[in-house]
Formats: structure tokens, C-alpha cells, sequence
């Protein structure tokens, strides 16, 4: 063997056993987890690492557990409402900032990153009074939903972002055939959109799926509004003795995210390219 | 009015050009419109209401009453979660956010190495950052349990010192730091996809003058990745200062308290070294209905990520490109 391939072949091993001790250190917690979920109740007290039984009964335990059906409910109506009302209403307002010419465009633009970067406990006192004291709304998940109705400034930066890469010849070529800008919009940008747009719903399905803050301010005195995000910590107290339990309802929250990301892996990380490198 | 039909030319044209300057300005107006609204209202109203209040002093009941700077000295003397959450968010913001960039620049080198199977390692990098922070954090906690969690079963067993974790005010934020770099997933993607951007001559051109590998990493891959390495460090700084649902939760579920509504805990167990900026917000307002102090804090919070944000904004390595 020539010293060329000797050290290629040296370099190959060298940079796939890294990655091999990588992968071990992000997938390790998950195989814990998961091994735990399955454990009997005692023996998840115990230091074993590897189940003596398999317990696949636990996860209907979690199931059945009262209020877990409801957090589900409550989860899907949340992400999956604020979903569609985000990517609706934030569409129009991209296509306007990455494709017309008007005054105050990147005074705009500046206010929608800033409005992106903004802790949301900044305004959480006036927000809670006005939904809470003015609209009678606490307890409900409405308070979280109905502003996706306005736009979200992540979902606009990541869209406008993204439409900045459609050529305008495409919407001129519309124009000069008599379409309307409604009409680009729906017709021309819209079908060449929807990586972009997919992007963006998954983001946002993902950051209610997640979200804790909002739940805990709005919902946290009625369970019966809780959310899979904010029942979850619940759940470990509840059941303070049951790791395995616990680790199971875990499983159960974690699952969907992961299945969906399988799916929908290319938008995914076309999203977060989107978001960091092009500008 | 007759007067339109009788114009000169120039004058009409004028006059039509001034017309569909108009149009085109509603028709722009018409397409922000759901953000113009909801900018007004879920932003700059409640961002008003926040610095009006924070001199006020109020419990959300009776009515705002002027109190001048009292809740400001308050905050900034008196109340004692303020600097502890300042000291922490300091922490993070130095040694979390570095873990963070200097792992995922080293991951994503890494990713861009691998020949053979790069898809199955990509998604098994990826996968920890999709984890719901909740769901990751309790995990944590359980691997990192001081008596019977893997994580100690393990450094035990090859002979390494077993750390309390998140019930050691000492190792908290480390475990925390884990956490966060166990999810590093996003900042891999990122530094990947700018550093398949790096020209291959310039690796050519350097390798034929004698460049070793660090020598390559040093002089071409670190300038032309630069940008992102900003934006990278910059959005951790805004991440790591607006650090809520994690701390929060580890500090709760390692502490045994029993969650659900209205559960007082100790903030920021143990001893106060889990506690940031936004759960002292929630901690003044919504748990001692304190809301002239919580929005002193919040605004606190507020000039701290804005100040970050005016970074991100620089044309170069910023959010907005060149092009603008």
C-alpha cells in the first residue's frame, strides 16, 4: 500500500471513529430513556441500567393516565391552529417585504427582527392583563393562538428570506400577462413557495409543540387547558417515585417531533440554513 | 369635478402617476396589514404599557399608582433573586454559549469529513436539538440523578468522581451547559452549510504551497466562516440571556416539587444558580404580584437583547445581508 492511501485510510478511520464517539454522546440520553420507560417500577429506583422486564405496558399507564388524552387535544389545537393562522397571515407581509419597493422598507424589516428577538416576558404583564382582566381569556389557549393571526416575525423573516430567492422575472412575467398582485401571489409565488412554506409551519408547529412559558402564564390554573409541553413537568410530580413512568409520558412527547422530522427532514434543515447563513 | 377631464397632458400625467403611487402604497399596506396590527398591538402597546408601569406601583388589582423610581431601586438594591439571575445569565452567556459555538463549528467540521454514512450521522446529530425542552430537560435530569442515573452509574463505575448535577449549586449550570450542548444540532447545520460555502481552490492552492491542516483551518476556513461564527455567538448571547423553560424546569423536577398551578418552589434551586432574568420576571409578577417590579426587570431583559440584536443587524455577518 502506497503512504498515500496509508494515510487516507488512516484519516478515514480516524474522523469515523469521532463521529462514531459523536453520535454515542447524542444518542446515548435517547437509548437511557427509552431503556428506563420500560423498566418495572422498582427496578427504575435502582441503579440498573438495562430492564430486567419489559414493561410495554407503561406507556398505556401514561396513556390512561387522567389528562394526558386532554393535553394532547389541547397541543394539536394549539400548534396545529397557530400553525395555519401563522403561515397565513404571514405571507402577504413577506412577499411584500422581499418583492416591493415602497418607503420604509427596511425600517420595517429592522422592526420585524427586532419584534423576532424579543424575550417574551418583556411584554408579558400587559399582554397577561389585557387577555387575562380585559378579555376574560385566562384558563383558555386563545391568548397563544389568536395573535398567530397577525403575522409572526420569525415566520416572516424565514419566508421573506426565502422569497428573496424567487428571480423577479417570474412576477414580472405575471404582471405583464395582467395578474393582479393577489393573483402572483397565489398563482406564481405560492406554488414556488412551499419548501419555504413548509419550513415555516414546521417551525412554528414545533415552537407551540414546545412552548412552555406561554401555557404556564395563560392556562397553568386549569389543567384542563394544559399542554403536552407544560403537563409533561406535571407528570414527574405526580408520579415523583416513577421514573419509568415519567420517561415513557417523555417518549410519548418526544415521538411526534421526531416522526415528523422524518418526514419532513429537507425542509427542516433547509429552514435552519435559511435562518443563519443566507442573508 | 370637471377639472380632471380639462388638464394638460403633463399635469395629467402627473396626476395619474400620483394616483398609482397611491394605489401601490394601499396595495403594500393591504399585504403587511396583518403584521402593521399585530406590531401595534402585541408589541409596541404592551412595550409602552411595560415602561409606563414600571414606574407604578401596582398588583394588577387596584390601579397603577406613580411611584417614580421606587421599583427601580428596588430591583437594583433591594430585591434579592435580581443579581444572582444577572450573575448567572453571565455564566451562561460566557461559558454556554462558547461550548455551544466552539462543539457545533467542531461537529460540523466533523459532518463535512465523513465518507461513508454522512445522512445517518447528520440525523443522528440533529435529532437531540428537535427534543421539546421540557421532555430534554426532564431527561437530564433523570440521566444526570446524582444517586442512580446513568451518567454517575457510568463515571462511577470507571473510577471517575460522581457530581450532585442539578442538586449541587456548584454543578447546575454545568449540567445545564450539557444540556444545551447536547442540542447543538441547529448550529451544526449552520456551520455546515458555510463551510461546504469555502472555496475549494483556496484549500488547493494552500496545500500546494505546504499548508498543514490547522494552518488551512487557520488562514481560509476560519476568515470565510467569520460571519457565521458571529451570528452564531451573537443569537447564543440573545438564547442564553432569554433562558427560561430548561432552567426553570431542572431547577423544579430536581427540587421534587410537585408541579401543577400555583406551586411556590425556591426560584432557581439549588441556592439560586438555575434562576435567570425571565424567571425573575415570572417570579416578581405572577407569584408576589409585583408587576411595577417585574417590569423593571423585563426591562432589563429588554435593552440587554436589543443591544445584541443591534449587533446581529450590522451589515456585515448580519441578519439583513449586503444586498440591503
Amino acid at each position: 500500500m502506497s503512504t498515500h492511501r496509508r494515510k487516507a485510510a488512516l484519516h478515514w478511520i480516524g474522523v469515523h471513529s469521532l463521529g462514531v464517539a459523536a453520535a454515542l454522546f447524542f444518542v446515548l440520553p435517547f437509548v437511557f430513556l427509552f431503556l428506563t420507560s420500560l423498566m418495572g417500577d422498582r427496578q427504575a429506583l435502582t441503579r440498573d441500567l438495562w430492564p430486567h422486564t419489559w414493561e410495554w405496558g407503561n406507556y398505556a399507564k401514561v396513556w390512561h393516565t387522567p389528562g394526558f388524552l386532554t393535553w394532547w387535544r389541547n397541543t394539536l389545537l394549539y400548534a396545529g391552529l397557530g400553525t395555519l393562522l401563522t403561515v397565513v397571515s404571514s405571507l402577504p407581509v413577506a412577499y411584500a417585504l422581499a418583492k416591493f419597493r415602497f418607503r420604509g422598507r427596511r425600517l420595517s424589516l429592522l422592526l420585524v427582527i427586532a419584534m423576532m428577538m424579543l424575550p417574551p416576558q418583556v411584554v408579558v404583564i400587559p399582554m397577561y392583563l389585557f387577555w387575562a382582566k380585559q378579555l376574560d381569556l385566562s384558563g383558555t389557549l386563545w391568548p397563544l393562538i389568536i395573535p398567530m393571526a397577525f403575522g409572526d416575525a420569525f415566520s416572516i423573516f424565514l419566508l421573506r428570506q426565502f422569497l428573496l430567492t424567487i428571480p423577479d422575472e417570474y412576477l414580472d412575467a405575471a404582471r405583464v400577462d395582467g395578474c393582479g398582485e393577489v393573483r402572483t401571489l397565489l398563482r406564481v409565488v405560492l406554488p414556488m413557495a412551499k419548501p419555504g412554506l413548509a419550513a415555516v409551519a414546521l417551525f412554528q408547529f414545533f415552537a407551540a409543540w414546545n412552548d412552555y412559558f406561554g401555557p404556564q402564564i395563560y392556562a397553568s390554573d386549569n389543567p384542563a387547558a394544559w399542554t403536552l409541553s407544560y403537563g409533561l413537568e406535571s407528570f414527574k410530580g405526580a408520579h415523583h417515585t416513577n421514573w419509568n413512568l415519567t420517561m415513557a409520558a417523555t417518549v410519548l412527547v418526544m415521538a411526534p417531533v421526531i416522526v415528523l422530522f422524518f418526514f419532513a427532514q429537507k425542509a427542516f434543515v433547509e429552514g435552519v440554513t435559511l435562518t443563519g447563513v443566507k442573508g | 369635478m370637471t377639472s380632471t377631464h380639462t388638464t394638460s397632458g403633463a399635469s395629467g400625467g402627473a396626476r395619474a402617476l400620483r394616483a398609482k403611487h397611491r394605489r401601490s402604497a394601499l396595495r403594500t399596506a393591504a399585504f403587511l396589514s396583518p403584521w402593521l396590527i399585530g406590531f401595534a398591538v402585541f408589541f409596541a402597546y404592551p412595550l409602552l404599557s411595560t415602561v409606563y408601569f414600571s414606574f407604578t406601583k401596582y398588583d394588577g388589582f387596584r390601579p397603577p399608582v406613580f411611584n417614580g423610581l421606587d421599583n427601580w431601586s428596588y430591583v437594583f438594591t433591594d430585591y434579592p433573586l435580581f443579581w444572582p439571575a444577572m450573575r448567572n445569565t453571565l455564566w451562561l452567556v460566557v461559558v454556554m454559549v462558547s461550548c455551544r459555538v466552539v462543539f457545533g463549528l467542531g461537529v460540523g467540521l466533523l459532518i463535512t469529513k465523513i465518507k461513508t454514512g454522512a445522512g445517518i450521522f447528520r440525523t443522528l446529530f440533529y435529532l437531540p436539538y428537535l427534543a421539546p425542552p421540557v421532555a430534554a430537560t426532564l431527561a437530564f435530569v433523570f440521566l444526570l440523578n446524582p444517586g442512580t442515573g446513568p451518567v454517575n452509574v457510568i463515571l462511577d463505575a470507571v473510577g471517575l468522581p460522581t457530581p450532585g448535577w442539578f442538586t449541587d449549586a456548584g454543578w447546575s449550570k454545568p449540567a445545564l451547559t450539557a444540556l444545551a450542548v447536547w442540542g447543538v444540532g441547529d448550529l451544526m447545520v449552520i456551520f455546515m452549510a458555510a463551510l461546504l460555502d469555502v472555496p475549494r481552490e483556496q484549500y488547493e492552492a494552500a496545500e500546494l504551497d505546504g499548508a498543514g491542516a490547522w494552518a488551512r483551518f487557520r488562514h481560509i476556513t476560519l476568515p470565510n466562516i467569520s460571519p457565521i461564527i458571529l451570528f452564531a455567538v451573537v443569537t447564543g448571547v440573545i438564547q442564553a440571556m432569554q433562558y427560561y423553560t430548561q432552567p426553570l424546569v431542572a431547577g423544579k423536577v430536581a427540587s421534587g416539587v410537585i408541579g401543577g398551578s400555583g406551586q411556590q418552589f425556591e426560584p432557581g434551586y439549588p441556592d439560586k444558580s438555575t434562576l435567570t432574568l425571565p424567571q425573575v420576571v415570572y417570579n416578581v409578577g405572577f407569584q408576589r404580584f409585583d408587576y411595577g417590579a417585574a417590569c423593571v426587570v423585563a426591562l432589563v431583559l429588554f435593552a440587554l437583547s436589543m443591544a445584541f440584536t443591534a449587533l446581529l443587524m450590522r451589515r456585515r455577518g448580519g441578519l439583513i445581508g449586503a444586498g440591503e
